[in-house]
């Protein structure tokens, strides 16, 4: 009895393995990046519905887990919020001994939101006070800065509270990589990361800590993500951008910011966005990236990236807006199709 | 007749016989098998916690070499220059432990022998379980609670009563914005205290009734008899669960992130920001690309192991101390 159950186990287990080696399925697995999770996640299911015997897996554990993962090879492509830099880059070719490519795939802005009591009109803010606010130098709302801003509005004399996330992300490095472009102090004092040494201020962890704690204090300030000011209905302010216009963020303003990159964008797409020529440009945004290395031995997860890139570029564009993800421009994704050829066995 | 019975049975063996000599056999290596298995399941908490401290060690070399002792006593953390120190995170670990234990202590305690000396007994075990149901609530929970509840009731009534009485106290003194070191340590009170309840009530009611009725025969009262003979018998466990939390609170992370208001700095004020050791190895590790940066994030994790590994024996040693001394008093 006993013998005859396993020896129908293990046949049972072997068809399993059978069938699934029969199928030729093939498993890609990447990790990476959080702020394009939802994205990512909504085009590896749908292009798991409409190519079957690819499945796409894909972790989200921050974009410093993902340059660590593709560099120690464990898995099949990372994904990142911020470029890598030079030293990274050099660290993936000693290992691997290829070359790694980045893939812009969307775009996302950073937006301050604030609670100031009694002030109905929204607030709009130059790079300078951005940046005295976050450095702790500008200290109330009424101050001369802000109010020559905002003419006609009436702020109140109290401090400003400043609010920043805990949480190392995305999100922190491009507001950063806006203050550092616009503010040479806040270059020479705190740099860009995805966590920095911040002057002044509270932390909240995530998007939802930084907005809970703003409005749950009066008289303060923090940054969010585009898409989640949006979602939840958050208050937001407009940012004066280099060609001198109040821009209020959404997605037609953080595609145009891209537009003003394209024609600059170097080969390898590791450029930043932030503070972008153009009159409709929003100042605070970025591309996210993909980490493919230009080395792929085993053929059919070549196969499998490189055509779940091509879609990504074509149809999977079309999908961004409904998840109020910033699609890329013309310019970029005919760029981007020439690079996907540097790809080889 | 002894010798004719053995003979009879050795000679007619039953068949069932061998299988019991077998049996008997199996029945003596019993004790060697226990002993073995006992012995390899205490040997593996030995060899994961030697594993887990070598790795720690060995991960956090380049944090270590770079800085040295230094790391320990510099304020400075910024991933940008690559400076690392860990002081203001070593400071709000053990003040937000500090602030929840002198709070959770008496309260748990007290707690404890009202459900199992005072309250009648439906009500006491109809306490006790809504008591484990605390305990069994999950942290980001209490960190939710924290900062919709209990931020805006700190900061609306909690704080400004206490600033209006002792708000000369530099402890007390300064803005307060909801989220801090306090609010840290009340809400680790809320989420400790069950624990203490309930080890500390198993404890107090472990304690024989022999001794309870021998001090009413003798005159005493009520709060005589708790306080004379039922505390000091049950005086060891009682420390054991505040130590025991004592622990816990030292590790927690997903709470106190949410209502500390991570800010790496060292304050006088109880009411200001601060930043826990947990609490910025949760919120960094991802993120954290470069090496210098991840070796000095896994060093935190090595110095979290090491207060709590000091606090846990100088609690053993009191403990040792204080029953020693009581011993020989008696």
């Amino acid at each position: 009895m006993t013998r005859s159950k396993q020896v129908l186990i293990l046949a049972v287990l072997a068809g399993t393995m059978a069938a699934g080696a029969g199928a030729g399925a093939t498993a890609v697995t990447g990790a990476g990046a959080t702020f394009p999770y939802p994205m990512y996640s909504k085009w590896f299911d749908t292009y798991h519905k409409i190519h079957p015997d690819i499945e796409i897996n894909y972790q989200s554990i921050g974009s410093g887990g993902g340059i660590r993962q593709i560099t120690e090879g464990t898995v099949d492509f990372g994904a990142s919020d911020g470029p890598m830099n030079d030293t990274l880059i050099k660290a993936f070719k000693d290992k691997r001994g290829c070359n790694i490519l980045h893939f812009p795939t969307v775009m996302g802005g950073v937006v301050p939101t604030y609670n100031v009591p009694g002030v109905r009109e929204e607030i709009e803010f130059t790079p300078q006070t951005l940046a005295g606010i976050f450095l702790g130098t500008i200290t109330m709302w009424n101050d001369p800065a802000i109010r020559k801003a905002n003419p006609g509005t009436t702020l109140p004399a109290s401090d400003i509270v400043v609010m920043h996330r805990s949480d190392g992300s995305g999100t922190t490095y491009i507001w950063t990589d806006y203050l550092s472009k616009v503010s040479k102090q806040w270059k020479d004092k705190v740099g860009v990361g995805t966590s920095v040494k911040w002057p002044v201020g509270l932390g909240g962890k995530g998007n939802e800590g930084v907005s809970g704690l703003v409005r749950q204090t009066p008289n303060s300030i923090g940054y969010v993500e585009l898409i989640y000011a949006v979602q939840t209905k958050l208050p937001y302010g407009c940012v004066q951008n280099a060609a001198g216009k109040f821009i209020k963020a959404d997605l037609k303003s953080v595609t145009a910011a891209a537009a003003g990159a394209a024609t600059t964008m170097p080969d390898d797409f590791r450029v930043s966005i932030t503070n972008a020529p153009g009159d409709d440009a929003y100042p605070i945004a970025s591309f996210t990236w993909l980490l493919v290395p230009d080395q792929i031995e085993d053929s059919a997860k070549r196969q499998a990236i490189v055509d779940f890139l091509k879609w990504m570029l074509g149809d999977g564009q079309k999908m961004t807006g409904a998840l109020e993800y910033a699609p890329l421009p013309k310019e970029v994704v005919e760029k981007e199709l020439q690079a996907i050829e540097k790809i080889r066995g | 007749m002894i010798p004719g019975e053995m003979h009879s049975e050795l000679g007619n063996p039953e068949p069932g016989a061998p299988l019991q000599a077998r049996l008997s056999g199996l029945a003596r290596l019993g004790d060697p098998l226990f002993y073995g298995l006992t012995l390899a399941a205490a040997a593996s908490i030995m060899v994961v916690t030697g594993w887990l401290v070598y790795q720690l060690f060995a991960h956090s070399a380049q944090a270590r070499h770079e800085f040295g002792w230094k790391f320990l006593i510099s304020q400075d953390w910024d991933p940008v220059a690559g400076q690392f120190g860990a002081l203001p995170f070593i400071f709000g670990t053990i003040v937000t432990s500090a602030v929840a234990i002198l709070i959770a202590g008496p309260l748990g305690v007290g707690t404890a022998i009202f459900l199992a000396e005072l309250a009648p007994r439906r009500l006491s075990s109809l306490l006790a379980f809504l008591v484990d149901l605390l305990a069994a609530v999950p942290s980001v929970i209490y960190g939710l609670l924290g900062i919709f509840l209990l931020v805006p009731l700190l900061s609306g009534t909690v704080v400004p009563a206490i600033q209006s009485v002792a708000g000369s106290l530099p402890i007390f003194s300064g803005k307060f914005y909801g989220v801090s070191v306090f609010s840290a340590g009340v809400v680790l009170v809320i989420m400790v205290v069950p624990f203490i309840v309930s080890i500390s009530r198993e404890v107090l009611l472990s304690v024989p009734v022999e001794q309870r009725e021998a001090s009413f025969a003798l005159g005493s009262t009520h709060w005589e008899t708790v306080w004379n003979v039922v505390l000091p018998n049950a005086r060891r466990g009682i420390y054991a669960s505040i130590f025991l939390t004592l622990a816990r609170a030292l590790g927690e992370t997903m709470a106190v992130t949410m209502v500390i208001g991570n800010t790496p700095r060292i304050s006088k004020s109880l009411f200001a920001p601060g930043y826990t050791i947990s609490a910025v190895i949760a919120n960094e590790f991802t993120e954290a690309t470069d090496n210098l940066y991840l070796s000095a994030l896994i060093e935190l994790a090595l110095v979290l192991f090491a207060i709590t590994f000091v606090i846990n024996g100088l609690a053993r040693l009191a403990i040792l101390a204080t029953t020693q001394r009581h011993e020989t008093h008696v």
